[in-house]
């Protein structure tokens, strides 16, 4: 046993598969108890923010700053000019401002847009230039006023008798604060989802639901499958026949289907998690049993357990002690493998909106359902789903190459 | 250990132990079936050492798993101690496989790798009816046991099978026989892994064990000079048939059967060689 385990571990493949998955496991553990805010409170009260920090504007304009002699219009320009705008300047200058189409150099934004400046003219009226054509480009004028504009602001406060308002605070445009001195600021890593959660929060304690999900769900596939196969293979004849029946039914009609039929005739208000993890565990069972049952077949001819039957022990003595060990590495393989199915099961019918139907926890299958029903992919929000995808892969990755692994070491005929 | 052969016990009405009549059993239905003991009678006596020898799908192993109860007969009687054999349920073939026991070809493979040998003895005691004994009576039991083998109990003790060497396990299977003590013994080829000198140990016990406790032993062979030293009686089988069968010396000296020439005809070439070899290699 000891001899076995070293074994194990000596398998690259094993070691890095189990790595992946240790750290998946220790994040999962670690994350909460270091970020402890509830996963599912809705932090932001908008769809999709991007990921990075927010602070407290209130805050911000409130808190002492210091000058520091920084345009703070720098790298607005650029950030505002995509080449869409670009496209629209060098547009309109050339068709109604009658500039030279050589004296453009669209490389070169401020150029641009102090050409723009000096042959911009909102009151133009020109042939083709539409009233709604002339709109837009007013607008592209004032956000380039806007991104110019290195003037002071002011804070005013209303007067609650008179109504006036009254200046408090000028702010220039090199005014910084320092954001240590902002209190209330939240990094958002992975930014928020639809419903304004913080997705990395979310995402950890999803994961720990999945792999709850299908550590079940192996569990319970693994067990049938397991004595099933046991007793079709030792035990033969008429009870092999209605058990290959059984396994055979279950395998020719996808289980797939199998699951979506009774995860919807459940119904809405039973489908929880476990319920979930419950009927995707009895509905991956065939493969195991046949896979255990042609091994069975192979033992059962051994001459250990013919002197063991010789010896008078009982059919389930003989079942335990002289096959099921023969077998047991084979068997952790095939849990390993149940697990990582179970776990995209899981995904797979959430993803379809028959996952477990409950706003209170979080599965990995349920974020992507979220992140598809809110549009996340039509509107780039890569993080409300991207992430989703790759710890499904990763998860199911590190299980995969623990079970080839572990197939090198217990199957010699596979190492090289 | 041809002087064996003057121990023959030789009652004067040899009593039945073991007998078949018309024992057939064929493996597969329709065009694929295969028969592989075809319509075979025998009659083997109590204290009798009986050698069925033929070469390799003869049917000799087919035949001991039906007489041992460990597959079905397709078709024939098989009487025990002159009584029809009925082992149709869980009890009464437990009950059976009390007075009927083997040892197999490939000691490897006997045992449990993952069990102690230790759990192989005590299995025989329970078996024997010692399961209520104290520690130190089961003990000296197995000491005794693995006495007769030539083996110390307490170096064996708490080991695992592949600790063992061939010649020792196939030992330990002998002295399991020993502690059950069966009416039959069924040795399916029990040399055939073991190197010589273990083979002649391994024989000398098989016939210990014969004259000690009176035990009938079937010996399943494909070493026809091996069968002629030990038995007293001689089956041979080709093709799932007994072509040729009686006393050792009649069969071997006078044999009338082509298969028999041919299988004797076969033997001395393979151990002359044999025998060049290991004196080329000293």
């Amino acid at each position: 046993m000891k001899n076995t385990i070293k074994q194990v571990f000596h398998s690259g493949k094993f070691l890095v598969g189990f790595f992946i998955f240790i750290l998946i496991l220790i994040i999962c553990f670690v994350y909460p108890l270091v970020v402890t805010h509830d996963p599912l409170e809705m932090v932001g009260s908008g769809n999709f923010y991007k990921p990075g920090t927010y602070v407290s504007q209130q805050e911000a304009v409130l808190d002492p700053f210091y000058t520091l002699n920084i345009d703070a219009s720098e790298g607005k320009l650029s950030l505002l000019l995509g080449e869409e705008e670009i496209e629209k300047m060098k547009e309109y200058l050339v068709k109604y401002a009658e500039v030279a189409e050589s004296e453009i150099d669209t490389s070169d934004p401020e150029a641009m847009v102090e050409l723009w400046q000096e042959r911009y003219d909102p009151e133009l009226k020109a042939k083709g230039l539409t009233s709604a054509k002339r709109k837009s480009y007013r607008r592209l004028d004032g956000e380039i006023k806007d991104a110019q504009k290195s003037a002071d602001l002011i804070i005013a406060e209303k007067d609650s008798e008179t109504g006036e308002l009254e200046e408090v605070k000028k702010i220039k445009g090199t005014s910084f604060v320092n954001t240590k001195d902002i209190l209330n600021k939240r990094t958002f890593l992975l930014g928020t989802d639809n419903f304004g959660r913080d997705v990395l929060t979310e995402l950890v304690a999803a994961t720990v639901v999945s792999l709850r999900i299908g550590l079940v769900a192996g569990i319970i596939a693994t067990v049938i499958g397991l004595l099933l196969g046991l007793l079709a293979g030792y035990v033969g004849g008429l009870v092999d026949n209605i058990i290959l029946f059984l396994t055979n039914l279950f395998t020719v009609i996808p289980s797939f289907i199998i699951l979506i039929l009774i995860s919807y005739s459940v119904g809405t208000s039973a489908r929880g998690v476990m319920m979930v993890a419950v009927i995707i565990g009895l509905t991956s069972w065939p493969w195991t049993t046949r896979a255990v049952r042609s091994q069975v077949i192979s033992l059962r001819n051994r001459d250990h357990v013919n002197l063991s039957k010789l010896s008078g022990h009982s059919l389930a003595r003989i079942i335990f002690t002289d096959i099921l060990p023969y077998i047991a590495s084979y068997v952790v393989m095939a849990m390993i493998l149940q697990i990582s199915s179970g776990i995209l099961a899981e995904a797979q019918l959430s993803m379809i909106g028959l996952g477990p139907a409950t706003t209170r926890t979080a599965t990995l299958g349920l974020m992507m359902n979220w992140a598809m029903q809110y549009a996340a992919h039509l509107n780039g929000s890569w993080w409300a789903y991207f992430p989703v995808v790759i710890v499904i892969a990763l998860i199911s990755f590190s299980l995969n190459l623990m079970n080839t692994g572990l197939d090198q070491v217990f199957n010699p005929q596979l190492r090289d | 250990m041809a002087q064996n052969q003057e121990t023959k016990q030789n009652p004067s009405e040899p009593k039945p132990c073991l007998s078949g009549r018309g024992i057939t059993k064929v493996f597969g239905i329709g065009n694929k079936a295969t028969t592989a003991v075809d319509h075979v009678d025998f009659d083997f006596n109590e204290g009798e050492f009986v050698s069925i020898v033929g070469e390799s799908g003869s049917g000799k192993t087919t035949l001991s798993k039906m007489l041992l109860g460990l597959i079905s007969v397709t078709e024939g009687e098989v009487r025990f101690q002159g009584q029809p054999r009925d082992i149709s349920t869980g009890a009464k073939r437990r009950e059976y496989w009390k007075n009927i026991q083997p040892i197999f070809q490939d000691p490897f493979s006997s045992y449990n790798m993952f069990y102690k040998i230790d759990a192989v003895l005590d299995d025989c005691l329970n078996m024997r009816g010692y399961r209520n004994a104290s520690k130190e009576e089961r003990t000296r039991l197995k000491d005794e046991a693995c006495g007769f083998v030539n083996l110390k109990y307490a170096e064996l003790t708490n080991k695992y099978p592949f600790e063992l060497s061939g010649g020792q396990m196939q030992r330990l299977m002998i002295a399991r026989i020993f502690l059950l003590k069966p009416k039959i013994l069924m040795a399916d080829e029990p040399t055939s892994m073991i190197d010589a000198c273990s083979r002649a140990t391994i024989l000398d016990m098989l016939l210990k064990l014969r004259d000690e406790v009176n035990m009938t032993v079937i010996f399943i062979t494909h070493d026809i000079g091996l069968a002629y030293y030990i038995s007293d009686k001689v089956y041979i089988m080709e093709h799932g048939k007994f072509v040729e069968s009686g006393p050792a010396e009649t069969v071997i000296l006078n044999p009338k059967a082509d298969y028999t020439k041919r299988l004797i005809n076969d033997v001395p070439k393979i151990y002359e060689k044999w025998d060049l070899d290991t004196v080329a290699r000293k």
